[in-house]
């Protein structure tokens, strides 16, 4: 194995910056300028976490240099005792990956047919510099960060998950998005040869699966473009190679798989919002206020959890992440822009 | 063996068969295999099964015609109390293991949501022809049995309702029941239930 594997007896609390000062410090350099600073913060690379009982993955050798070279824990939880990472094999084994068939085991027994490489994606769009990249070329420019987040599902059930990738802003910023750049689209692959579920002919998603973000989320500092997760290359099904993590919106803005990224003028629709409008918005920022139809968004349960204790907590608002993302809201009604 | 023997055999048999899937789901999660989410698992798999028992049990009165077997006959009540036990599981776990026995979140979660209030429904009408299966409420109702057990089949589409009211992405699973219980439904219209006994007889002959 290419990754050192610290003892935990070799990381201290002290190493870590956490969460409520890398926010708080980024709320006060506040925009756009102080990305770059922001992302030195934690400056030297930190050691590994003990992901000594994580299962070695198959990443070619570039992106396992890349993982080696991770600024370690650069986020991490506020409350590191409530919010400790979830095992390695429930966040790989307990997924909503449709592509892949419906139930929460489909993805990891069905997703062993996805073929990550090579893999290239489409930046086009309202940009001066677009067009077909390679997976190491969108990442080489960029230092990968270890981002410990919360993972809220829109079912009321979450997890803790320690990302490993670089700002969606990096990305986005080599683009050259133009003046009419608002939005960024994002499509996952459609191949139903490799995704089994897309060839039901039942499903109610019209393939290929499309996420959105307005121009000012893409670019918040905490949205993250992730080829990994737990010191390694993400496993195919949790979105292998490349895929999107919004933590302060439900799982299904963090599109997985991700094949287009293209800046567009005109808000765009959503694949949940296109079969179900009245149950998913375009925003999907957690909101424990707003109910889903069909459950109560004010609780979830994290996860794993057992029969007797069901894990239940309170759900924040914006899962935790409002100190620095409700501005980006101000004076949206988000009861009508769920 | 008197043939009196081999029937209680049979439904002894039936018995086992019934209550084998509780077990191996019960054992799953007691060994760790259920998955991050054993509450969930449960519940999903009990309702899917509750779905299951109440097709086998509406599915005994067809087959007896078809085939003028007793063994069918003598296993309805019993499949008829295990589907009203499974939904009751079914609930058991949603109150239990989802909302933590949280019980103004039950209550306001069953008025509130309308797959629920279809569930509810389904179960109390599910309680009701449980309560009134025995030898005593059969004679007490008489002549009005019958068509109070036929509150079967309506109890099939809500649960039905219930199911498609719970899917998200895909129909696929929801669809192969549906047409499941739409056979079996059809059995029921005169035409065909009147031709069962003939395709028997056509059976017997060859």
């Amino acid at each position: 194995m290419l990754i050192k594997i610290a003892k935990p007896s070799d990381l201290h609390e002290s190493d870590v910056t956490p969460e409520s000062i890398y926010l708080s410090r980024r709320r006060f350099m506040g925009g756009v300028a102080g990305l770059g600073a922001g992302l030195a913060i934690s400056g030297s690379v930190r050691a590994n976490a003990d992901y000594s009982d994580v299962p070695e993955g198959n990443a070619p050798a570039w992106l396992k240099e890349k993982i080696s070279a991770t600024e370690w824990k650069a986020v991490t939880p506020r409350d590191p005792e409530k919010d400790s990472l979830t095992p390695f094999d429930d966040a790989s084994g307990y997924n909503n990956f449709y592509e892949f068939g419906s139930g929460k085991t489909d993805p990891a027994r069905r997703a062993g047919s996805l073929k990550t490489e090579p893999w290239s994606v489409v930046v086009d769009g309202e940009v001066n510099n677009g067009g077909r990249f390679s997976l190491e070329d969108i990442a080489r420019p960029s230092q990968f960060e270890e981002r410990i987040y919360r993972l809220r599902c829109v079912e009321a059930w979450s997890m803790v998950i320690p990302w490993l990738g670089m700002p969606l802003a990096e990305v986005i910023k080599r683009a050259e998005p133009t003046s009419k750049a608002n939005y960024v689209r994002f499509e996952t692959l459609v191949d139903p040869e490799q995704m089994p579920g897309q060839r039901s002919s039942f499903s109610l998603i019209d393939w290929p699966y499309v996420e959105g973000l307005r121009m000012d989320e893409a670019m918040h500092p905490l949205t993250l473009l992730a080829m990994g997760m737990y010191g390694r290359e993400l496993p195919n099904q949790n979105g292998a190679p490349l895929r999107l993590v919004v933590p302060w919106k439900y799982g299904f803005k963090s599109i997985k798989s991700i094949v287009r990224i293209s800046l567009v003028e005109e808000q765009p629709v959503n694949s949940w919002q296109l079969i179900a409008p009245n149950e998913y918005g375009f925003y999907a920022n957690v909101n424990p206020q707003v109910d889903h139809p069909r459950w109560s968004q004010a609780t979830e349960r994290r996860l794993p959890n057992s029969l007797f204790r069901p894990n239940t907590m309170d759900t924040l608002m914006f899962n935790g992440y409002a100190d620095d993302v409700a501005e980006l809201y101000a004076g949206l009604d988000l009861r009508t822009n769920y | 063996m008197p043939a009196q023997r081999l029937w209680l055999l049979w439904r002894v048999g039936v018995f086992l068969a019934a209550l084998t899937p509780l077990l191996v789901w019960g054992w799953q999660v007691a060994v760790n295999a259920a998955g991050p989410e054993p509450g969930r698992y449960l519940l999903l798999n009990i309702g899917i099964g509750a779905l299951w028992m109440l097709l086998l049990t509406l599915s005994l009165t067809p087959l007896t015609k078809l085939t003028r077997w007793k063994g069918f006959a003598l296993i309805r009540r019993q499949l008829g109390l295990w589907t009203l036990a499974y939904a009751t599981l079914h609930m058991a776990s949603y109150a239990l293991f989802i909302l933590g026995l949280d019980w103004s979140l039950l209550a306001s979660e069953l008025v509130k949501r309308p797959y629920i209030i279809v569930g509810t429904l389904a179960l109390i009408g599910l309680a009701v022809l449980g309560a009134t299966s025995n030898r005593w409420a059969m004679r007490r109702l008489g002549k009005r049995w019958k068509p109070l057990h036929r509150l079967s089949y309506p109890i099939l589409g809500l649960v039905l309702l219930h199911f498609f009211w719970v899917v998200r992405a895909d129909l696929g699973e929801w669809v192969m029941y549906a047409v499941l219980a739409a056979l079996i439904m059809a059995t029921r219209l005169p035409p065909v239930a009147r031709s069962l006994p003939r395709l028997r007889y056509r059976f017997s002959r060859t």
